[in-house]
């Protein structure tokens, strides 16, 4: 903001010059406001928001007691908490930041990133239960699903 | 005919009522662009590292009868390196807030200061590295270690450019000041080093916190 002060000092001269770099300055001043990096407030508040985020899976997986499937899910819990207060506090990300483009630019690839992880897992989870071989038999399949060639296996022993 | 269609495109643009697209190349501020920018290269940069974890997700369990998760990881040491990440956030934030402001000298101690635990965070990461391929856990053990080690090591090569990136800001703010390049610059590199701890919650949390639960 010093520089818009430099320039109203300076403007004095060309009038066209002094014109031409207000338009500029203006625009520097839009993109400022887009692009804003925060107060010592926000930041501390991040980081006080994110030390208690981290601290609390830490101490659940260290020394917790606690059930495992609700630590798992305390944890991930944290963990995305912890995503969106970066997000706000740390990358200052906001609906008006460069006129919401960038908002619409995470969310698109937040879908991406879903689909890429939840697909993956999905896909690959299910080939490994159904299709490794040697897999230990759970009694879901019928054991004479894999039958000698000879035919069933008591008239393969007579 | 293709007169006709022409003086009919001519008429168009003549009658200045139908405009479809602007005459003159409107003023763009230098840079003004470059914030988006940079959070789309940011966005492209988080579809790699969601396409490792998606790696880690699915190898993650094939120990190929190797060590897995709770023979390898002390969470003593990943707690301190989550430390150094975070403290390095806040103090790259702190120099922003100086820049703001106009001051060399503390935008530069801070940046300093980011610059220091950044390579804590880094030599932790190596001496763990370290430790794990002197205890026979290399990435060519199995499945879950190649994928451990591509996903943790692409995240600490993204940390070290970050630095290379640090200390050339540093030397250009040394030469030029906090001229409105550096600043964007400096911006950019603010934007790359909080993204990079975004990742590291990612990597803790479904690296080293669930494989101690597994």
């Amino acid at each position: 903001m010093s520089q818009h002060a430099h320039t109203a000092t300076h403007g004095a001269g060309s009038q066209t010059k002094t014109a031409e770099k207000h338009a500029q300055d203006n625009a520097e001043d839009l993109h400022d406001e887009g692009q804003n990096h925060g107060s010592y407030t926000s930041y501390i508040t991040g980081f006080v928001l994110s030390v208690i985020l981290t601290a609390i899976p830490f101490w659940l997986v260290m020394h917790g007691t606690l059930d495992k499937n609700w630590t798992i899910f305390i944890v991930m819990a944290a963990a995305v908490v912890q995503i969106v207060v970066h997000m706000i506090f740390f990358l200052h990300m906001n609906a008006k930041s460069e006129a919401g483009w960038s908002l619409m630019a995470l969310f698109f690839t937040l879908i991406i990133v879903v689909i890429v992880l939840a697909g993956s897992l999905w896909v690959m989870y299910h080939l490994n239960t159904n299709m490794m071989p040697g897999m230990e038999m759970d009694g879901q399949g019928p054991q004479t699903s894999n039958p000698a060639p000879g035919g069933s296996p008591d008239q393969q022993g007579q | 005919m293709a007169s006709a269609v022409n003086t009919a495109d001519h008429a168009a643009t003549n009658s200045d009522e139908v405009v479809f697209y602007l005459e003159d190349e409107h003023e763009h501020a230098e840079g003004s662009s470059t914030a988006l920018g940079f959070w789309v290269y940011l966005m492209s940069d988080c579809l790699i590292f969601a396409i490792l974890f998606a790696i880690y997700g699915v190898l993650g369990t094939s120990y190929a009868a190797g060590p897995g998760p709770q023979d390898l990881f002390e969470l003593e040491l990943v707690a301190v390196n989550t430390a150094m990440l975070l403290f390095s956030s806040i103090t790259y934030g702190f120099a922003m807030l100086q820049m703001d402001k106009g001051n060399v000298r503390a935008t530069q101690l801070w940046l300093a200061i980011t610059g220091v635990f950044g390579l804590c965070f880094l030599g932790i990461e190596l001496y763990e590295f370290h430790h794990l391929i002197e205890i026979g856990a290399t990435p060519q053990r199995s499945a879950f270690l190649s994928a451990f080690f591509t996903l943790v090591g692409t995240h600490g090569l993204h940390v070290t450019f970050g630095i290379i990136w640090l200390v050339t800001l540093m030397v250009q703010v040394n030469m030029h000041g906090l001229i409105p390049a550096n600043r964007r610059r400096l911006m950019c590199l603010s934007m790359f080093w909080h993204f990079l701890d975004v990742i590291w919650i990612g990597v803790f949390t479904f690296v080293y916190l669930m494989g101690m639960l597994r």
